[in-house]
């Protein structure tokens, strides 16, 4: 009884500790986002939201491996100040996109558009797996599996003497040996 | 040995090879898109009250020009300043965008190095920079007589640099309207 107890509680302490741990990576999106963006938010939430998900999609060029909205680059600044204002000015996401790749080509998109430039880098992947599987199907139908060829008539008398146990294993060994 | 097992080898060659290219590649130097493409409109006042701002018409005057993004923050710009100062001296037509600067600073700057440009325009905010393209300073733009960007150098321009720039303002004054009809 006093074991079980012991589980328990041990369980019961896992159990706050996975609630611990899960609630810490809840919060922790939280500050990152809300640490770069030193600028003036937009006075309307709606709007606010939508540039932050614009700015989100956007490449810092400076530190090229973050977006803007979660740089504290001066240029990363600068665009998400342009961002805000082409949002108040009622432009949709594709129109501030189309603006930044004309001044900075498609690598200010964090994530590449799908165009001739970009055909091998999308296609590559799938194309590599349908290879693959194209390749195990053609190879499974050109050597279908080996059959095993059926005993003759000797074999199948020292197999049926090992099953009736007429002979030790010994002598079935042996008789793998003379073979 | 039969020649399907190559096709390892080969592929993993292939994989080096690739790799190896990538490990030379510049992920700094960001191709410009506006290359080919018309300067963009703006119209920027100037750096102290009595001189000249720039206007994106100075640079479509039908000569080609060189337009170099600078500011007195810009420790680079300090390495390709003596070269700016010999183009200048050559009588290249060169003109300045004065990036995210202080004017005051500016000033300082080109008080104590020499100021190579024909006219500068005072870009505080950086927003014409935006339109440019411009993702780091010093940057530098060979414009063409019909205001066509032809080429952009990022980062200072080094001494090995430079042949490459030469070439790339001679090959802009060539496609040039006034130098066409100097040359009838």
């Amino acid at each position: 009884m006093r074991g079980w107890q012991v589980i328990k509680k041990g369980l019961a302490i896992k159990k706050g500790l996975a609630i611990l741990i899960v609630g810490l990576f809840c919060l922790a999106p939280l500050p990152a986002s809300a640490v770069a963006v030193d600028d003036r938010p937009l006075p309307d939430a709606a709007q606010e939201a939508r540039a932050r998900l614009i700015m989100a999609g956007i490449r810092c060029l400076v530190c090229q491996n973050q977006s803007i909205e979660d740089s504290n680059a001066p240029l990363a600044r600068d665009l998400r100040v342009l961002v805000r204002q082409q949002v108040a000015a009622g432009k949709n996401r594709e129109e501030i996109e189309a603006f930044l790749v004309s001044r900075y080509g498609d690598w200010v998109l964090m994530s590449p558009p799908f165009n001739p430039r970009t055909l091998i880098l999308w296609l590559f992947p799938p194309g590599l797996l349908l290879g693959a599987l194209v390749f195990l199907w053609y190879r499974s139908r050109q050597t279908p599996q080996a059959r095993p060829r059926p005993l003759d008539a000797s074999e199948q008398a020292r197999l049926d003497a090992i099953l009736s146990g007429a002979t030790s294993d010994r002598d079935a060994d042996r008789g793998e040996q003379n073979r | 040995m039969r020649p399907i097992l190559w096709v390892p080898l080969l592929l993993f060659a292939a994989l080096v090879m690739a790799l190896t290219i990538g490990l030379f590649l510049k992920p700094r130097e960001i191709p410009s898109a506006m290359i080919a493409q018309p300067v963009p409109a703006f119209d920027l006042p100037p750096l102290w009250m009595s001189g000249e701002g720039l206007q994106s018409s100075d640079l479509a005057k039908g000569e080609a020009v060189l337009l170099n993004v600078f500011a007195s923050w810009c420790a680079p710009c300090r390495i390709e300043h003596p070269f700016l100062m010999e183009l200048a001296d050559e009588g290249i037509p060169l003109y300045g965008l004065n990036y995210k600067d202080k004017p005051e600073d500016a000033l300082a700057f080109l008080g104590e190095l020499g100021n190579p440009y024909r006219r500068i325009g005072a870009d505080r905010d950086g927003r014409v920079g935006i339109d440019f393209g411009v993702y780091g300073v010093p940057e530098t733009y060979v414009i063409n007589g019909q205001g066509q960007i032809a080429y952009k150098h990022i980062g200072p321009i080094l001494p090995q640099n430079q042949d490459q720039l030469r070439q790339a303002i001679k090959k802009a004054a060539q496609e040039s309207p006034a130098n066409e009809k100097a040359s009838e």
